[in-house]
């Protein structure tokens, strides 16, 4: 279909957007742009530090607690249900979008809902993590753990752990602010006077593309 | 889609958000990073698949569920064509960026390695054979 469309007309020939959206939402896009390129210099440059050093420490040493498990071995658990929290939030969103779409009002007002409480579970899951880290003796400058070949680790680990998971988890934050400003907007009926909810659709490229950020920040600290 | 200003005319685009793509999305995103996981155990407790080969699954893996999350959740896979070159040609960006800084972290490594204090120097070998002494 797209391509018949854009057979007939000559997008570039002005009158209308050549891209087919509103402004708003394509700076939307260009901002995330911009934003893509900020997370992927912080993780590249992490790589480039990581392929650099002779050693580095055990991902699955020292991700390996659990809540309320004690000193259990769990790599990889918790990690995992926070990267189910995620995505599950990111459903809710995009069902959040689908019921714009069709001018459901209630049926925005709940999956916004529970869009934000996914990122709130989310922010308390790394809220935990990070207290459990910061009292086995890792902070910025600080790093308790040994490379897998037995010698001294720098801080670099550390550093970039805490940097990186913090500028995400700002975004989650920023993205749960946000998302309740559009709720408050959905349930005074704002989008229904306007005539559309693309203010959720907007929020909503926000929303997954913090998604999509953690789908790497995952693969590159937990995996890799 | 029904958000038309008085400024800009939209063509009708046919958004593939009917609940069940975005349940099947769900899904699919789902289980691929439960085979993650389950690698990521496999090797841990078996050893199961070279390091640098497990690495590797785990890149074209995260691929796909970006894949998915972008064209599904985001919708930029039934926007026009126009945009979605827009929003990618400028991440090709990527694939420099990852290439030359990695690059340059290993050859540090390398550098680090050959030049640690305690590492032995091996004196250069003569490559030529006329000068060997024939007995």
């Amino acid at each position: 279909m797209d391509t018949a469309v854009t057979a007939k007309k000559k997008w570039w020939a002005g009158g209308y957007s050549p891209f087919n959206v509103n402004y708003g939402k394509l700076m939307m896009w260009y901002f995330l742009i911009s934003d893509a390129f900020t997370f992927g210099a912080l993780l590249i440059s992490y790589g480039t530090i990581r392929f650099s050093s002779t050693s580095w420490p055990d991902p699955n040493e020292v991700f390996k607690s659990f809540p309320g498990a004690g000193h259990a071995n769990l790599p990889l658990m918790f990690v995992s249900l926070m990267t189910f929290i995620l995505i599950m939030s990111s459903v809710t969103m995009v069902l959040a979008v689908h019921a714009g779409h069709h001018r459901d009002k209630k049926a925005v007002a709940k999956w916004m809902i529970f869009t934000i409480i996914g990122g709130i579970a989310f922010l308390s899951c790394q809220a935990w993590e990070w207290t459990h880290l910061y009292h086995e003796g890792a902070w910025w400058g600080r790093n308790p753990f040994t490379n897998v070949d037995g010698t001294v680790a720098t801080t670099n680990f550390t550093n970039f752990f805490f940097t990186i998971t913090g500028f995400h988890g700002l975004h989650v934050t920023s993205g749960v602010i946000i998302n309740i400003i559009i709720l408050i907007n959905v349930l005074k009926g704002t989008y229904e006077q306007r005539g559309h909810y693309e203010m959720v659709e907007k929020v909503g490229l926000y929303w997954h593309f913090v998604d999509l950020v953690w789908v790497f920040v995952f693969t590159c600290f937990y995996l890799l | 889609m029904e958000h038309t200003q008085s400024a800009e005319v939209l063509e009708p685009v046919h958004h593939e958000s009917s609940t069940k793509v975005i349940w099947q999305t769900f899904w699919i995103l789902l289980a691929i990073t439960v085979f993650e996981v389950g690698l990521a155990f496999l090797h841990l407790e078996y050893g199961f698949m070279p390091r640098m080969f497990l690495n590797g699954v785990f890149i074209i893996l995260t691929l796909f569920k970006a894949f998915y999350i972008v064209a599904r959740f985001m919708h930029l896979g039934s926007e026009i064509r126009n945009l979605i070159m827009t929003i990618l040609m400028p991440l090709l960006l990527f694939v420099w960026f990852i290439i030359a800084f990695l690059y340059e972290g290993h050859s540090w490594k390398n550098m680090r390695k050959d030049l640690a204090p305690g590492t032995k120097v091996e004196a250069p070998k003569v490559p030529n054979a006329e000068h060997e002494p024939h007995h």
